[in-house]
């Protein structure tokens, strides 16, 4: 199972934090230190994993964010790697050419693929095809809400006016 | 499209996103934050925010909380937020409290109600939502509240409700297995849900139940390889193919399984065997994803009885994957390794010198996974050769919980293989010199009782041996400065009852060696207590046997200084010493007999020498003692039990509506009571009402006082407001068939082959070639053993030799026929996983074409148009080395095609939003053909004011780039 899931600069600046296993607010903020001082600091051509109390932390690096995810001793590392890119390739064909950028100024809208991607700490969708219909079912619906709400404050407008 | 229609957010929020993106320090990020926190605390307690604000609100609040602040100040607006009507205001709701909330936080109780609400929603994207929240907020004592709602779901005709109540029920079942112990059946229904995407998830909990309890699965075994069979023959819609590999996900939580079941179980296994030795043939070892398929078989492989033919193709593939440069590969084939020489013993021989390359590898985790491989490796034989590495290894490392755990293997494989013991004391002195403080005290008590005890056998003079080599070891150790404290104790303890055991030293000597002990370590009381103790021991030793006492000047004043400590029980050592000092030599014999240590002391619990006393104080009337259950039933008694009991058995929660309130006049029904609010106050509502079996007025209030009564299950019928129109006509794009079982998945692939050509491993004979002797003389005492190392040298290498031959050979065999069977079935079109251009496989089919939009791109940005090279490439501007090239050592081989390669025609580009970009040098050049959505975002960045040349270039390169 996935106990967490950390995106994280460079820079060590966080860029998204999902957390499927219960840890303090002050343990999230000890984790995330250990763990990028951990993990910036490995060299390029080392494995892509690590371990870290009794866990083992896969990243990989994507331009200048970290993704990492925690595991279990006994799960799957490559698959994990191949869970992560896989979500960068849903968050790519959402934003279209992903960049942290968009990361960083929606990561509410990463937050929602990521959760249709995993609940619960288990992957849920191998599809990247649905994740991304459901996704754009959602969004459909924000769109129309939005349309509804200008339209009815328009209406009050000319009624005020 | 995301974000091409700008941020969406306002002013202020992008102004902090943007400050917060250029502080340059944690404590600058920090002062940030504070500032917000008290900018939204502020805000967020105004009245009548309109809810799009408050929206942004709570996504700040996220914000604050993701940068580890506290913002638990709004954590109750989110709450209220996951009531609202809107699905996007409620998304949003259900969003941060997901985020924020813990499943024993308070205000969990306030979200149940909403979460009931949602789950009965006609929307099934408010269902999907509320569904995600109840896999993380969900606790066992709410559990009740919406299980039977859950299980409903799970015959929802949306695969994706389906699939989210499934990962629901398996929460639940994580969580608390009784409370849905009886639900199980469940997912054994679920796994033939016509959708893919639902059976995959039943998978999880499939795997946890099979965890727990096989043999109740054995008759599954049928299916999930009848399962696993139509996903390896592509029969899954094409949309589960991920790198052109067939829905591999679910073929590694399929192998898994067939692991576990096919476990010690010969017959189960037999099933298996078929489907795993096509995957492991299909499989295509070039791919990320083809090597966790192949790990995972391996893994299902050496778990489910064994056959022989299998097991080679498992070794063939371990050995591929140790002679990969990649080191993610190694690290696989290190513990694949490890799982398979379970079975097969010498399977590890042929890969020594792989296995010695991972062991001095500079990457910690390779090395350590190595460790992992040795300690299961371990015999008599090597056991030193190992332990001393594994030593050597845990002095250089820093990590305290690698530190342990490295210093408890070698205490378990010391004691479990120790040669001789004299090495096994020199070995622990070592483990404890260096990490005495991170083993687990139980390790220095055994220590002692092994000392003490002897290693079993009967040999008096062999354990009398062990003990004086142990003395003087920690004779010669105790002068070294800072030991660990419970090395100290194990120090003490021995030469307190050993140390003067052989005669080789005399008792003064050993006494003011442990005045010493006590002095230098004077901060610890646990080793001046041992010290004190083994000072007693050799002071009664000396007694007994009829020697004069001389007790040294210093060991004096620190038993003078003991009696005065502030510590009880270093007190009472210190007057006890004095006590036994004063004894004469018959009482002490009695007292404390030498070298008892191991002798049992028999406790009678029923204190018998007391019956007299107790018999007495009874006649003189004392009350008889009650032991203490049968005085807290007493009192039970004695209340009104009736009712403690019936508590404690519906403890907990109650979720369940109330009942309906019975009328005076059965004819006329309550309407049901929409909020709290009005229920005191009847609000005749007739115009608005749906329901149309109300009569049109409320009764009076006073008619009934059990309407007074909070009831809950009015709360979902609708009044007045309308709520969503379904929407699913409009994105449901197929409705599902009744479940008829896995067999009627689609076969909707076509049988393209999977193959593709293996890589080649050139280096397979160079290994031969430069072999150090150092080497060669730790991989000969690591996997031949000690004793017969210089002729085992030979024979090895000559082995390994063999063994690389062997596999080149049957490689190159392979080599052609999966080449041409590639050649015959490239497909017409390129697929769309085009991100991963690393592979080399891949890169050769795209043609390469050349992008007009690159052009223009080398026009905007001249500094960057002129590289091409790969992984190695750094822009001019950008300081840092570039790492986009991913899987730059898988594609070294294939530089000479990754100049252009941005290709694909336009009109294809269209079919598939991905983007085509790879290499270092061309990173900010290829946005691709979506260069309008590049500039467009670039200006939007521009606008924003986050300056990219200057504060942070890493900003504007794509992640996938």
């Amino acid at each position: 199972m996935i106990h967490f899931v950390l995106l994280v600069s460079r820079q060590g600046k966080v860029r998204l934090t999902k957390w499927y296993s219960p840890y303090s607010q002050k343990e999230r903020t000890k984790v995330i230190r250990e763990l990028t001082g951990l993990i910036l600091t490995r060299g390029p051509k080392l494995c892509n994993f690590v371990e870290w109390r009794g866990y083992r932390v896969v990243y990989k690096r994507y331009a200048s964010l970290y993704f990492c995810m925690c595991i279990d001793q006994d799960d799957n590392e490559l698959e994990v790697l191949e869970i992560i890119h896989h979500y960068v390739e849903t968050l790519d064909r959402y934003f279209g050419s992903v960049c942290e950028l968009d990361l960083i100024f929606n990561f509410h809208k990463a937050y929602y693929i990521l959760d249709e991607l995993l609940l619960a700490g288990e992957l849920q969708e191998p599809s990247k095809k649905i994740v991304a219909r459901l996704i754009a079912g959602q969004d459909s619906l924000v769109e129309a809400a939005k349309e509804e709400a200008n339209s009815i404050s328009n209406i009050i407008a000319q009624a005020t006016k | 499209m995301g974000s091409q229609g700008g941020f969406g957010q306002s002013k202020e929020f992008l102004e902090l996103v943007k400050s917060i993106g250029e502080s340059r320090s944690k404590s600058e990020e920090d002062r940030i934050i504070l500032r917000e926190i008290e900018t939204l605390k502020r805000r967020i307690v105004e009245p009548d925010i309109p809810k799009r604000k408050m929206k942004e609100y709570i996504i700040r609040l996220v914000y604050v909380e993701m940068l580890g602040h506290d913002a638990s100040f709004g954590y109750i607006q989110a709450v209220k937020m996951t009531h609202d009507d809107s699905l996007l205001l409620k998304r949003t709701g259900y969003l941060a409290v997901t985020l924020f909330l813990n499943e024993d936080h308070d205000l969990i109780i306030l979200i149940v109600n909403t979460i009931q609400k949602d789950l009965k929603s006609d929307n099934y994207l408010v269902v999907c939502a509320a569904l995600g929240a109840v896999c993380r907020l969900i606790n066992e004592e709410t559990i009740p509240a919406v299980l039977p709602q859950v299980v409903e779901l799970l015959g929802h005709q949306k695969e994706a409700v389906r699939k989210k109540a499934v990962m629901a029920l398996h929460r639940f079942y994580q969580k608390s297995p009784s409370t849905v112990s009886h639900l199980i059946s469940n997912f054994r229904k679920k796994l033939c849900d016509s959708d893919p995407g639902v059976m995959g998830a039943t998978l999880c909990p499939l795997f946890d139940l099979v965890t727990v309890d096989v043999k109740s699965y054995k008759d599954l075994v049928v299916s999930f390889v009848s399962i696993l069979k139509q996903v390896v023959e592509r029969r899954l819609p094409k949309s589960y193919d991920y790198h052109q590999m067939p829905a591999p996900f679910i073929q590694i939580k399929l192998l898994k399984i067939l692991g576990l079941l096919g476990n010690g179980d010969k017959h189960a296994s037999e099933q298996m065997y078929t489907v795993l030795g096509d995957l492991m043939r299909k499989c295509d070892a070039s791919t990320n994803i083809g090597n966790a398929i192949l790990y995972e078989c391996i893994c299902c492989i050496s778990s489910i009885y064994p056959n022989p033919k299998l097991l080679e193709a498992a070794a063939e593939v371990i050995s591929k994957f140790l002679k990969s440069d990649n080191h993610n590969l190694k690290y696989m084939g290190i513990d694949a390794l490890g799982r398979l020489i379970k079975l097969s013993p010498d399977a590890a021989e042929q890969h020594q010198l792989a296995v010695i390359d991972c062991l001095e590898d500079p990457d910690d985790t390779l090395k350590r996974k190595t460790f992992e491989l040795l300690q299961k490796m371990t015999k008599s034989s090597n056991v030193e050769v190992i332990v001393d590495r594994m030593i050597d290894y845990m002095i250089s490392i820093n990590d305290f919980h690698y530190k342990t755990e490295i210093a408890s293997r070698c205490v378990e494989l010391a004691e479990q293989f120790a040669p001789s013991n004299h090495w096994f004391i020199l070995t622990m002195n070592k483990v404890f010199e260096h990490a005495g403080d991170l083993v687990n005290i139980k390790v220095a008590h055994n220590l002692m009782r092994l000392i003490a005890e002897g290693f079993g056998e009967d040999d008096d003079t062999a354990d009398s041996q062990l003990r004086s080599s142990a003395v003087e070891s920690y004779l010669r150790i105790v002068t070294e400065p800072k030991l660990p404290s419970a090395f100290l104790q194990v120090i003490c303890w021995v030469l307190g009852e050993y140390g003067t055991a052989d005669g080789k030293y005399s008792a003064s000597y050993i006494t003011g060696k442990l005045c010493d002990i006590a002095e230098a370590y004077s901060s610890d009381e646990t080793v001046k207590a041992y010290a004190i103790t083994a000072l007693m021991k050799i002071y009664a030793i000396e007694i007994a046997a009829g020697r004069r006492l001389d007790i040294l000047p210093e060991c004096q004043t620190l038993i003078e200084e003991l009696a005065a400590s502030h510590s009880t029980d270093l007190q009472q050592r210190a007057y006890e010493l004095q006590a036994v000092v004063g004894l004469d030599a018959r009482a002490i014999e009695s007292a404390m007999p030498s070298d008892a240590s191991c002798e049992d002391i028999e406790i009678d619990v029923t204190l018998p020498f007391l019956d007299s006393f107790v018999q007495q104080s009874l006649h003189n009337g004392a009350q008889p003692y009650i032991p203490e259950d049968e005085r807290s039933r007493a009192i039970d008694i004695s209340n009104f039990s009736n009712q403690g009991h019936r508590e404690s058995s519906t403890h907990g929660l109650k979720f369940e509506a109330y009942e309906m309130p019975k009328l005076p006049v059965p004819s006329r029904p309550p309407p049901p009571v929409s909020h709290v609010s009005t229920e005191l106050v009847s609000i005749p509502e007739p115009s608005y009402s749906r329901e149309t079996q109300f009569s049109p007025t409320n009764p009076p209030v006073s008619s009934s006082d059990a309407e007074l009564k909070l009831r809950l299950d009015g709360v979902q019928k609708k009044w007045g407001k309308p709520t969503y129109p379904s929407t699913s006509s409009s994105s449901s794009g197929y409705s599902s068939s009744p479940a008829n079982g896995a067999s009627q998945m689609e076969s909707a692939a076509t049988s393209t082959s999977t193959s593709r050509p293996g890589e080649t491993y050139k280096d397979l004979k160079k290994a031969e070639v430069e072999i150090s002797p150092e080497k060669q003389k730790l991989a000969a005492s690591l996997f031949g053993g000690s004793t017969r190392s210089e002729k085992r040298i030979g024979t090895t290498t000559h082995r390994a030799s063999k063994g690389g031959g062997h596999s080149t050979e049957k490689s190159s065999v392979l080599k052609p026929s999966a080449a041409s069977t590639t050649k015959a079935n490239i497909p017409p079109q390129p697929l769309p996983d085009l991100l991963d251009l690393g592979e080399p496989a891949r890169l050769s089919m795209v043609a390469p074409l050349t992008d007009p939009f690159m052009q223009l791109e080398g026009l905007l940005d001249q500094k960057e148009s002129g590289s091409s090279g790969t992984c190695a490439v750094t822009d001019g501007s950008n300081k840092e080395p570039d790492i986009v090239s991913l899987y730059s050592d898988l594609h070294m081989d294939e530089q000479s095609s990754q100049s252009t390669l941005n290709p694909l025609a336009p009109s294809e580009s269209n079919s598939s939003n991905l983007r085509r970009t790879i290499s270092g040098g061309l990173a900010q050049a290829t946005k691709g053909p979506n260069l309008k959505e590049a500039l467009e975002k670039d200006a939007l960045v521009r606008q924003v004011g986050v300056n990219p040349t200057t504060q942070n270039p890493n900003l504007f390169k794509d992640l996938l780039g």
